[in-house]
């Protein structure tokens, strides 16, 4: 038997989600990576095996079949110390607008489904008095932009459901997580126009997890300089928010 | 369109830049466009990097296929970086043979160019420590090379500065190693031939380079700081000292390009004196210092390509063959001194045998010089490469960004060997790089 901990990445083929898995494999956690196609995360998890000599499993994980959760969660064979949750989908607002199919795919993707496979590896947790949840929100769930609203009201939610996930869950020696990484140069931001100042690489983002993790910490923004700038843009008020081009 | 250049920032080249998730989106960047490279970490100094019309970003290919901790052999993809590999396999007890002068290079660049480190008068190229690649030719095959299986193709590849097809993985061994300490002893000659003869005794020496102070002229011409290696073992750690150190982060990082005033002939004399004096202050005993600092000072300053200012610099750095290697030396530095305005970056060091068919290095010195993008450098080069070329000697296609297709053809005889291989790897000529349309692609009508 190994002592060692282990640590399910939910979303494993995202760069943010190899980055995660790479620093706490390095940490020494054996990690499982699930993701839609669990055969696209098989380099993945021989890379963690050849680098850090940890255990790597794959699974495969559909967050919008939300029928098949209860079976995922009882079919791994170990259940894991740490879980992660770096599903979401970005889409693209103006289509959301009117396409409500999509709409609904950014709003499930981001909120339902998350927050739905958190809950029940929490409910596992909680009957066994230890564990920590992690999950991926977003900045964007701050405040409603014009330019993403779809995408922030979901991540809202997320995050609305892990603070109160979190309040609950600690008095049962279960940690919880949140997580606003605000820009990170990725597979999905590419060719976007990211400000230099508050964007950070994936790899950043990993350590950030592993700490707030390792550390106990509640809401970690990556980037220290996000926390600033979303109190400022909370605090605006709606009349003068809603005339800005944002 | 994208603006892109080398780490020397001249020059400045439009071109697409990809970036494909998987190996089968490669072939089809390949496949899609007459005038395509693979990029590293752009690390290169000139035109090597970059595509004729495209360039293949390989930095996502970042992961580790296996690695077999009994013999160091390790399968990976090859855009993952030596700073990568050290930073992970250095805790391990495994290092690259070979490493150039700045860790953030990818096994693929450091393929193409089979690069050099402070060994390679004892120990090879980095060349010498791959098994086998798998290489995306430009035909749209995929092949495993070795030394034994598709053989020209390897050897056309190790040195063949991505003109041959797109590297995906290669098998590479590492070294074994105790520490990531190294012993080092500095020793400070006062003249291009103590400098020389130093670099001989350091023969039998792991490590070896010399910096040259190229701002000291007369008697005092080519007065160096020698520094000498071996890695250190356990037990001359002092107590309680990690056995792998940490490499940091850049930390002091050059934020805006200097205005290129800053670098005038008495700021660089100002330099060299400095660093002169300090590493003398240094030299006789040996002392451990961490490999980081050993082997990659420049890392420590993040993006100092910044200091030769927007317009950019260059790097000359030629070999020239042992026999009659002192005089070429002393005319080659005797010119730049005069010129005052090189280098803060001046190395010499020995050579051995390269491996690849177009791999730079032979048996000889090579004299690595910086110079900054302005006035009529670009002449005073050219009558340098007269010297070299006079001297049997070549130019480093990876530091290259201007020398003449009769210099380099001068200096690489191998050449039509190389081009017959390449054509056979890649008749329709998919394969093309800025170099090599400037160096020896047929010209196109
Ligand atoms: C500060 C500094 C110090 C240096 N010191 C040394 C030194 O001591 N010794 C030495 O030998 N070099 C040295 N170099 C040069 C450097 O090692 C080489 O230029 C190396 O090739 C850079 O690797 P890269 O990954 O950045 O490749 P790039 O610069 O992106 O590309 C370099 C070449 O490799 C090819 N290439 C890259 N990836 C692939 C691939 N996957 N498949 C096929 N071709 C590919 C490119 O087409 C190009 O021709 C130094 C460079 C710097 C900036």
């Amino acid at each position: 038997m190994t002592s060692r901990k282990t640590v399910l990445v939910l979303g494993g083929s995202s760069d943010i989600a190899r980055a995660t898995a790479r620093a706490f494999a390095k940490a020494g956690y054996d990690v499982q990576l699930a993701g839609r196609d669990a055969a696209v995360l098989e380099p993945d998890a021989a890379d963690l095996r050849a680098r850090y000599n940890v255990e790597a499993s794959v699974w495969t994980f559909d967050v919008l079949d939300t029928v098949s959760f209860q079976d995922f969660v009882s079919g791994l064979p170990v259940l894991p110390d740490v879980v992660i949750s770096i599903v979401g989908l970005l889409g693209l607002q103006e289509s959301a607008q009117s396409d409500l199919d999509h709409a609904t795919t950014v709003m499930r993707s981001n909120y339902e489904g998350p927050a739905l496979i958190l809950g029940l590896f929490a409910e596992r947790f909680l009957a066994r008095g230890t564990g920590s949840i992690v999950g991926v929100s977003s900045v964007a769930g701050d405040r409603g932009r014009a330019s993403n609203y779809v995408y922030g009201s979901a991540k809202a939610g997320f995050s609305a459901f892990l603070s109160g996930l979190r309040a609950r869950a600690s008095r049962g020696g279960v940690h919880v997580v949140t997580v606003k990484p605000g820009f990170v140069r990725t597979r999905m931001t590419e060719g976007m126009k990211l400000i230099g100042p508050l964007t950070v690489e994936a790899a950043v983002v990993g350590e950030a997890i592993l700490n707030a993790v390792q550390r106990q910490t509640d809401v970690v923004y990556v980037s220290n300089k996000w926390r600033l700038v979303m109190l400022i843009i909370k605090a605006l008020p709606e009349a003068i928010f809603k005339k800005l081009k944002f | 369109m994208t603006l892109v250049s080398g780490w020397g920032r001249f020059p400045v080249v439009d071109t697409d830049v990809l970036r494909p998730r998987s190996f089968a989106a490669i072939g089809d960047a390949v496949a899609g466009a007459s005038g395509t490279v693979a990029r590293g970490n752009g690390r290169a100094y000139g035109d090597a990097g970059i595509g004729a019309i495209r360039t293949v970003a390989m930095t996502g290919f970042d992961r580790a296929r296996w690695f077999d901790p009994v013999t160091g052999r390790i399968r990976l993809e090859a855009g993952v970086l030596l700073s990568d590999l050290i930073d992970t396999f250095g805790p391990r007890g495994f290092l690259p043979f070979v490493v150039p002068g700045t860790r953030f290079v990818s096994v693929g660049g450091a393929i193409a160019a089979d690069v050099h480190g402070k060994n390679h008068h004892c120990e090879g190229g980095f060349g010498r420590y791959v098994d086998s690649l798998l290489l995306r030719t430009g035909q749209g095959e995929t092949i495993e090379a070795s030394r034994e299986q598709n053989s020209d193709a390897f050897f056309a590849t190790v040195g063949g500065m991505g003109l041959t097809g797109v590297i995906l993985e290669a098998t590479i061994r590492l070294r074994p190693v105790a520490t990531g300490w190294i012993r080092e002893r500095v020793v400070s000659t006062s003249d291009l031939d103590a400098a020389m003869r130093a670099l001989d005794a350091g023969d039998s020496a792991t490590y070896s380079v010399a910096w040259i102070d190229c701002v000291a002229r007369g008697s005092e011409l080519g007065r160096s700081l020698i520094y000498l290696g071996e890695h250190a073992g356990t037990g001359e750690l002092p107590h309680g000292a990690d056995a792998f150190p940490v490499g940091n982060d850049p930390g002091l990082a050059v934020p805006v390009d200097l205005p290129s005033i800053t670098l005038n002939r008495y700021s660089i004399r100002a330099f060299n004196e400095l660093y002169y004096r300090m590493g003398a202050r240094r030299a006789g005993e040996s002392h451990l210092v961490s490999l980081f600092p050993y082997f990659f000072p420049l890392d420590s300053v993040g993006g100092w390509n910044r200091i030769y200012g927007r317009r950019g610099f260059l790097q000359h750095q030629c070999v020239i063959p042992e026999h009659g290697a002192r005089d070429v030396l002393g005319d080659i530095l005797e010119r730049v001194t005069k010129r005052g305005d090189a280098s803060f970056l001046a190395v010499l060091k020995k050579l051995g045998q390269g491996d690849g068919i177009l791999s730079f290095p032979m048996p000889g010195y090579t004299l690595a010089l910086d110079f900054p993008m302005r006035g009529d450098v670009l002449k005073f080069l050219d009558e340098i490469d007269r010297l070299v070329v006079a001297a049997g000697g070549r130019l480093y296609l990876a530091k290259d960004a201007r020398q003449s297709r009769a210099t380099f053809e001068a200096g690489y005889p191998a050449l039509q060997r190389f081009k017959a291989i390449r054509k056979s790897l890649d008749p329709a000529g998919k394969i093309r790089s800025k170099l090599s349309q400037r160096l020896f692609d047929e010209v196109q009508p």
